[in-house]
């Protein structure tokens, strides 16, 4: 039996597809521009399958319920587009703080406040990394084709399962409302490929959900099974009460950061198109782009290397943490970076701390318009 | 024999933050005498705290517990709710936490009449952040923030209840204990969006300034602006501006629950009944 499947969809409905199929069974959100066919699409799948979708009264309801339905043991989602995660920022960080799994699908749209709504953008790439205050590591995947849209997704629901924590899905406005076919995962592999999060499973006397290893994730139990525990956004101690205790804090931050950046490598996720024959030599040119930006990117290299121009993508899927070793095995060995992005620098600054080079070069667009490889073969062809 | 409620408690949380005399130790016990005689299980109960004094409640009982961020209680206990439609939710926030930062969340929870019960324990102030205005704070007293005298008009909470939709709606006080445990019970035994509006004392924060030094001077007052809505109801009109009934102010039990009309909508998707249209209800505006 193949292990995929032929589907003619849209990006919005292939990220809550996916929700489905990965067995999210609770999505609460706000109607919000690029992104409301997400759960205009949930709200049919979900209670099909037996679990409930619901229009709250703003972004911030809206990620507070679904975070209830996280606590209480379920898979769980929330989609929106940037002010909608403005809104939402105080509470994701509850969630980072009470270890809370929990999918936000993103759709990003020009920025800041309202912005361009229906026009394309990636101005929250930042935003993702640090959407609310304090001491956390944000996981953030970035889809750069229609079936991404739903394979990293699913891969959403995994991570956040297995780090206990919001894992963020950025689409942006092109992708999420492109339509055409996609080859995508059947439910059985996606289901086969599922890992629930850890349950404890002795005494309930023996249970402390935040008694972990110092950089492994807490291991929450479902609610209303005889665990009973508690939840709080105040620093807390191994059965999740409120303390001050010196050691204790500190252990806890420290372990929110560790859980995540001492295993990059189970998040890391790179396509490097065209990049297998580079050697360093004079003239080659890396083009660094993710989300829909990159398929603009591919036709340029195809246009490139057409004209003699030796170039090269590399795109993260994860953003963040960024693949630190990846960006900086290719930065070392090709001389001409560009970074390509719909917003101005925001990653391209990720790509100089990590590279230590301060001679990337951009090309931002900011105008709610996409990319063209044009634009892109232009710019390579005047800075290099 | 004396009530024991060590079963219900985190003996090990104890003492609690709360000051000395404050209500909210009044208002715990009789809500875990509430439970006791509902005779449900502890791990079938969740309880959901927001932030302020109130919001510690959570820490205090051993159910489920789950202390949220200020004002989003009953959005946090939604998503619960929904994943649980048999299991008792109970929400405990503060007037600052229900009526001001959460104000949309306590309007939307009661409109949707989602079964859930919302204890709000109104001390006319913000108690643990020192006095300052909160939405249930008389005009004309002294607030941290307001140091000549509060201008700000007050919330009736009971009224915002009602008109928002919720199914149950009652006001007690923390003087009477008896009658908390008894409200408690009908608010968690009702199916639908039970609303409490009790009223406790804050001599700490908000009687030292307003000439309510000690517990008994604020109950007192408590006293002095409450009445048993039987009572409060034959009061001619002018009489009833400056007093609170006590008391079930609405109890509606043919209105329908939204978990339950959720249900409608999981069989209407398995083809297990026609869509819902305009004919399944009442109310047609």
């Amino acid at each position: 039996m193949a292990d995929t499947r032929e589907v003619i969809s849209s990006g919005n409905h292939l990220a809550a597809l996916a929700g489905a199929d990965a067995g999210c069974r609770f999505m609460a959100g706000y109607p919000i521009t690029p992104s409301s066919e997400v759960i205009e699409q949930m709200s049919d799948l979900l209670p099909k399958r037996g679990g409930s979708c619901i229009q709250m009264e703003d972004e911030i309801a809206a990620v507070a319920a679904a975070i209830g339905a996280g606590m209480a043991g379920h898979r769980t989602m929330t989609a929106t587009s940037g002010p909608g995660i403005s809104l939402k920022a105080e509470n994701l960080g509850l969630a980072q703080m009470c270890e809370v799994p929990l999918v936000v699908v993103n759709v990003m749209r020009g920025g800041p406040s309202t912005g361009l709504p229906t026009r394309v953008s990636q101005g929250d790439v930042r935003q993702a990394k640090n959407p609310s205050h304090g001491d956390y590591r944000s996981i953030t995947l970035c889809a750069g084709n229609l079936a991404e849209c739903y394979t990293e997704t699913v891969r959403a629901f995994n991570l956040a399962d297995r780090f206990m924590q919001p894992v963020f899905v950025l689409l942006d406005e092109t992708i999420g409302h492109m339509h055409g076919k996609a080859i995508i995962p059947t439910p059985e592999a996606v289901a086969a490929g599922v890992v629930p999060r850890k349950q404890f499973s002795g005494a309930p006397e023996d249970y402390h959900p935040y008694e972990c290893e110092s950089d492994q994730p807490a291991v929450l139990n479902k609610m209303f099974e005889g665990y009973r525990y508690h939840f709080t956004g105040l620093h807390h101690d191994k059965n999740g009460f409120p303390t001050e205790e010196i050691e204790t804090c500190r252990k806890l931050i420290q372990r929110l950061e560790d859980k995540v950046m001492l295993h990059t490598d189970e998040l890391e996720l790179n396509e490097e198109f065209m990049l297998d024959d580079m050697t360093g030599e004079e003239g080659e040119v890396l083009i660094i782009a993710y989300g829909s930006v990159s398929l603009s990117a591919k036709e340029a290299i195809r246009h490139l290397r057409a004209a003699g121009i030796k170039a090269g993508l590399f795109r993260p899927l994860t953003l963040w943490p960024s693949p630190e070793k990846s960006i900086k095995k290719y930065t070392d060995l090709i001389k001409n970076v560009l970074c390509v992005e719909l917003n101005i620098r925001q990653y391209t600054e990720e790509v100089e701390r990590v590279s230590s080079r301060l001679d990337i070069e951009g090309l931002f667009k900011v105008n709610g318009r996409p990319i063209s490889p044009y634009e892109i073969v232009s710019k390579v062809k005047e800075v290099f | 024999m004396a009530f024991n409620y060590d079963q219900y408690l985190r003996l090990e949380k104890m003492p609690t933050l709360w000051c000395w005399g404050c209500g909210d130790g009044v208002i715990l016990k009789a809500f875990i005498r509430a439970i006791e005689k509902m005779g449900v299980k502890q791990d079938d109960v969740c309880v959901v705290s927001g932030i302020g004094c109130s919001g510690r409640f959570s820490s205090y009982v051993d159910f489920n517990t789950v202390h949220t961020t200020h004002g989003r209680t009953v959005a946090f206990a939604t998503g619960i709710k929904m994943m649980h439609p048999d299991k008792i939710v109970v929400c405990v926030a503060g007037d600052g936490d229900a009526l001001a930062i959460g104000g949309n969340h306590t309007i939307h929870g009661a409109r949707r009449n989602i079964d859930m019960t919302l204890i709000i324990i109104n001390n006319f102030i913000y108690g643990l952040t020192n006095s300052q205005t909160s939405p249930t704070t008389p005009q004309g007293m002294w607030t941290v923030t307001q140091k000549v005298g509060n201008i700000d008009p007050t919330f009736d909470a009971c009224a915002l209840g009602i008109a928002s939709g919720a199914s149950f709606v009652a006001r007690e006080t923390m003087l009477d204990p008896k009658k908390l445990e008894k409200i408690f019970v009908k608010a968690m035994e009702h199916r639908g969006f039970s609303f409490l509006d009790i009223l406790s004392n804050c001599h700490i924060n908000l009687g030292r300034k307003n000439k309510m030094v000690s517990a008994m001077d604020n109950l007192n007052w408590i006293d002095s602006i409450t009445m048993p809505v039987k009572k409060y109801n034959e009061l001619p009109e002018e009489e009833k501006l400056n007093i609170l009934p006590t008391g079930i102010l609405k109890e509606d039990t043919k209105v329908r629950e939204y978990c339950d009309m959720y249900q409608d909508i999981i069989d209407a998707h398995q083809g297990k009944r026609s869509n819902i249209t305009q004919d399944d209800f009442e109310k047609k505006i």
